[in-house]
């Protein structure tokens, strides 16, 4: 696993041009800080005060001279070598003692983490260079005493970080395992713990090298560290600002130097951490844009329909490098008012990406929708402008999702989230909103509505905080309601009266309602017509009647069967055996072959067509149940 | 919520106390004799000796720390031998000096950082992502100490704007205006680093926040761009990002030292390291708590601001 991770990180360290040439700039300096006895430059220690604060490209000193008249080029490199030599060793030292720390406390944990924490958190209440102030002044001022106080300071850091990772390691199987094989701890810690924290002490270090180097050049700057006639950058550079104004080159030039170095070990750091930390790698830290990206290659040339909401041939990926996971490969709906259908199928058949797609909801990057139109009222939603889109969204078309709790904003009440929705939408002021926001809520039966619009979601109940993410669907009175899953989260009773409030709502409203489960047992309930959902694409769709009585589809058969009594069942679905196939590898022909068992060797040759069997329902599949 | 703030008040003084151990520890651990590091090595041994008793330095350690904290707490920290004064005076005195320039700093590097993190974030791989956030890393790379030299050389010796020192009490002597003048260099140089700090920290907390499901709940509301990014991506983000802004209180004080001596600014963090090259013992152990009891303060702030943001803290 390790060995398999370490080839990607190269990779995308040296694609990072930046971390690049930070490498070659650093790898330059300490080349030439090597190379300082056999360079043609003179004794960076010997005086010539008739040749004092010469200018650079003076002759025979390419940097000019200092104020005794030593050649600057000679005491940068030998300045720059030691400040490099007393920045890693002190990185070195923090980094052994701080992981040492860390690793004890997270490996034992109980009493012996509470009491070095305890310790830790105390050192990190200190400002952080104020406690290297404090140590220098009672060891003296000196290089050896200065790069003490910066290690010093920076071991807590190193600890509290080590120490969260080894927590999370602690009770792997693997540490377990070898405990229950008698494995002694410090064998444990050697041999299990320690080399998969690497990684972490990697990133640590990374992110303080160039801290401590800058910290000890202040130091040295300050008079506090190297003393003359040693000289490391800091002290070159405390020295020189004496003469800031008369010879400006010798302070500008050390410190230019610092910066370089420190610098590059910093492009360097992120550039490490970009390749060790997995989240980036993945591109998970992406910033969703406000709209799906759409890049359509095919948009189905359709006459007009006269439905309320029609889509047609819709195909949303996930662009993940260089994969590409077709989340929905072509779906097909369309929804009238006073409708309710229903899109059933198992997590990750693409339903919900389905429905998020309509307004352009998909998390992008690394959603793309690829293909399909959605129209609204005969309006193309995915070729519309990001402000039409907003109007629609929550206008006429609004979202219930699935964990209210989530999909709430956590600091703020659900009175102003109501109102936000609505003042979205209509220019109300905010007192009118308010009001209203209040009537939505004692539209869905939430008791005390006006006390309770000053609670936050946390403070209520799943089965509240769904209400109140109901109420914030009908707030603009929309034509298409989408609920995703809206009482998953829920228990048997509450999800009975959630479901008994959206059926009202859409008879008393003539709304249209698409709704998202895995449950034929809330389908049977709530829907006139099923499509179902199978590995981004639908394999039988019909009305909920005919479906329910006599499924067609092998799958469809198989979803019903998981349910073990309508509408009472728990909500999560007994598996059906086998695994949906991956979505950036699907089978040329049926994609559920693997798991049917009706499947024959033509089954898995063409794609299939989603062909009529009766006048009201389609199937995905060669060989249907005896629906005909 | 009261009840949460005294929680958090009541959990201070433990810090606090641990804080004056830590101090304690370092300076009774000097190697040699205290007394003749305070004194200076030119000191009489009858007067080490006066010296030793009056602090008490023939007694077991706790109670000398014991006796050192009651003083403390009396308001005696001792006197200063280099300046022949009652060290709290003095370092009150120059602490105001550094409050000054370092709240100054904290308002810009917290106003900069945060909006620069926005932007950036907003703009995700964006041109003016990629050079905001290399200018951050130069800003984290650069030492503090040479940039208020080039800002020196650049705004007090070339063109005259502004003045490089000369600040030597910041009560008396000029008024505001003159006190603002003296304060622009000094104050932008300290908040350079921490301002890199928390744009880099507001990105990212930006970046996750704009992920969680509340803010497609908001999309799907229809809330416009911009205030999904500053009424409901940047409030959630407030909460990671405000004690970040405590953390970087310590590196604004902490790089005050560099700070002062560069622009000599009549602050503590000068009077610190002038009384370390003096070796006036009694001097910096004064500044340090005074500092870093303001700083453990300072960061009590910022944890009830974060709990009056998130109500989920409270209970
Ligand atoms: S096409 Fe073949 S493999 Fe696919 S569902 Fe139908 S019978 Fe099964």
């Amino acid at each position: 696993m390790r060995t398999a991770g370490i080839k990607p990180a190269l990779a995308l360290l040296f694609r990072n041009r930046l971390a690049g040439l930070g490498a070659i700039v650093l790898s330059l300096v300490v080349a030439i800080c090597l190379m300082a006895p056999l360079l043609p430059v003179p004794d960076p220690d010997v005086t010539d005060p008739a040749n004092r604060l010469l200018r650079p490209l003076a002759k025979g000193h390419l940097l000019g001279t200092d104020h005794l008249g030593r050649d600057l080029l000679a005491r940068l490199i030998w300045g720059t070598l030691l400040s490099l030599a007393v920045g890693i060793s002190a990185s070195i030292i923090a980094a052994v003692v701080g992981s040492g720390i860390g690793i004890t406390a997270g490996y034992f944990g109980g009493r012996t983490d509470n009491f070095i924490m305890r310790g830790v958190d105390m050192l990190m209440a200190f400002p952080y260079i104020l406690l290297a102030l404090a140590i220098v002044a009672v060891l003296g001022p000196g290089l050896l005493n200065a790069l003490y106080a910066v290690a010093v300071v920076n071991i807590p850091f190193f600890a509290r970080n080590i120490r969260g990772a080894t927590v999370s390691i602690a009770h792997r199987e693997f540490v377990d395992a070898a405990r229950l094989s008698g494995m002694g701890d410090w064998r444990i810690v050697w041999h299990e713990i320690l080399p998969n924290v690497l990684p972490v002490i990697a990133i640590a270090m990374s992110t303080t090298v160039g801290w401590m180097i800058l910290e000890t050049a202040g130091l040295s700057f300050l008079g506090l560290g190297s003393q003359p006639p040693q000289a490391d950058l800091g002290s070159m550079l405390g020295e020189g600002r004496k003469l800031l104004i008369s010879a400006p080159h010798a302070s500008i030039v050390p410190g230019a130097m610092i910066f370089v170095i420190v610098m590059s070990i910093n492009l360097l750091g992120d550039g490490v951490r970009d390749a060790l930390d997995p989240r980036l790698r993945s591109g998970a830290l992406s910033r969703p844009a406000p709209v799906t990206r759409i890049e359509r290659t095919k948009i189905a040339n359709l006459a007009p329909s006269d439905h309320l909401l029609s889509v047609n041939g819709l195909a949303t990926h996930f662009e993940v490098g260089e994969r590409v996971y077709k989340a929905v490969g072509g779906v097909d709906l369309a929804i009238n008012p006073g409708e309710c259908l229903g899109i059933i199928g198992e997590s990750g058949s693409g339903k919900s990406v389905t429905a998020l797609s309509l307004l352009g909801l998909v998390a992008s990057p690394p959603g793309v929708i690829k293909a399909g139109s959605v129209h609204l009222n005969g309006e193309d939603l995915l070729a519309a402008d990001y402000e039409t889109l907003r109007v629609v969204r929550g206008g006429k078309v609004a979202y219930i999702f699935q964990d209210p709790l989530a999909t709430l904003h956590p600091l703020y009440t659900i009175g102003v989230q109501l109102a936000e929705a609505i003042r979205c939408h209509r220019p109300l002021s905010a007192q009118e909103a308010h009001n209203e926001a209040i009537d939505l809520l004692s539209r869905v039966q939430i008791p005390n509505a006006a006390a309770r619009s000053r609670n936050y979601p946390h403070e209520m109940s799943g089965g509240m905080r769904q209400r109140v993410g109901i109420a914030m669907a009908l707030a603009n009175d929309p034509e298409l309601i989408i609920a995703d899953e809206p009482t998953t989260a829920l228990d048997v009773t509450v999800q009975a009266q959630i479901l008994a409030l959206l059926d009202g709502l859409r008879h008393e409203r003539n709304l249209a309602l698409i709704f998202i489960t895995h449950d034929f047992g809330v389908v049977a309930q709530m829907c006139d017509q099923v499509a179902v959902m199978y590995a981004g694409r639908i394999v039988e769709t019909g009305t909920t009647t005919e479906i329910l009585s006599d499924p067609a589809h092998p799958y469809t058969a198989r979803l019903m069967q998981c349910v073990p009594e309508l509408g009472g069942g728990r909500r999560t679905l007994m598996s059906i055996p086998g695994l949906p196939p991956a979505l950036d590898d699907l089978p040329t022909g049926c994609a559920f072959a693997e798991r049917c068992d009706r499947a024959r060797n033509d089954c898995s040759e063409a794609p299939l067509d989603l062909a009529a069997i009766t006048k009201s329902r389609s199937v995905r599949c060669l060989y249907p149940g005896e629906a005909a | 919520m009261q009840a949460y703030v005294l929680r958090r008040l009541l959990a201070v003084v433990p810090v606090l106390l641990g804080l004056t151990v830590i101090v304690f520890l370092i300076m009774t651990l000097i190697p040699g004799d205290p007394a003749t590091a305070i004194l200076g090595s030119y000191a009489t041994p009858e007067n080490v000796d006066r010296l030793n008793k009056q602090l008490g330095l023939d007694k077991p350690l706790v109670q000398q720390y014991f006796i050192w904290l009651g003083n403390l707490l009396q308001g005696d920290f001792g006197r200063s031998y280099s300046l022949n004064r009652p060290v709290l005076d003095e370092v009150m005195e120059r602490f105001s000096a550094t409050l000054i320039l370092a709240g100054t700093s904290l308002l810009l590097c917290t106003l900069w950082g945060v909006l620069i993190g926005i932007w950036t974030a907003a703009r995700q791989y964006g041109w003016v992502d990629k050079i905001l956030t290399l200018v951050v890393l130069v800003g984290l790379s650069v030492p503090s100490f040479w940039l208020g030299l080039l800002l020196i050389l650049a705004f007090a010796v070339q063109l005259r704007w502004l003045p490089a020192s000369g600040m030597f009490a910041v009560y008396g002597g000029g008024d505001l205006a003159d006190l603002l003048k003296h304060l622009v260099l000094p104050a932008v140089t300290l908040s350079v680093v921490a301002t890199g700090v928390i744009a880099r920290l507001t990105r990212s907390a930006m970046l996750e926040v704009l992920r969680q499901d509340f803010i497609r709940t908001a999309r799907a509301k229809g809330v416009s761009e911009l205030k999904v990014l500053y009424g409901h991506a940047f409030k959630a983000a407030l909460v990671t990002i405000i004690p970040v802004i405590g953390v970087q209180a310590g590196f604004v004080l902490g790089g005050a030292v560099y700070i002062e001596t560069v622009f000599q600014w009549p602050g503590v963090g000068r009077m610190l390291v002038q009384a370390i090259s003096q070796r006036d013992i009694l001097l910096v152990q004064g500044g340090v708590i005074v500092v870093a009891a303001s700083y453990v303060l300072f960061n009590l702030l910022a944890d009830l601001a974060q709990s009056w943001l998130d109500p989920r803290i409270k209970t």
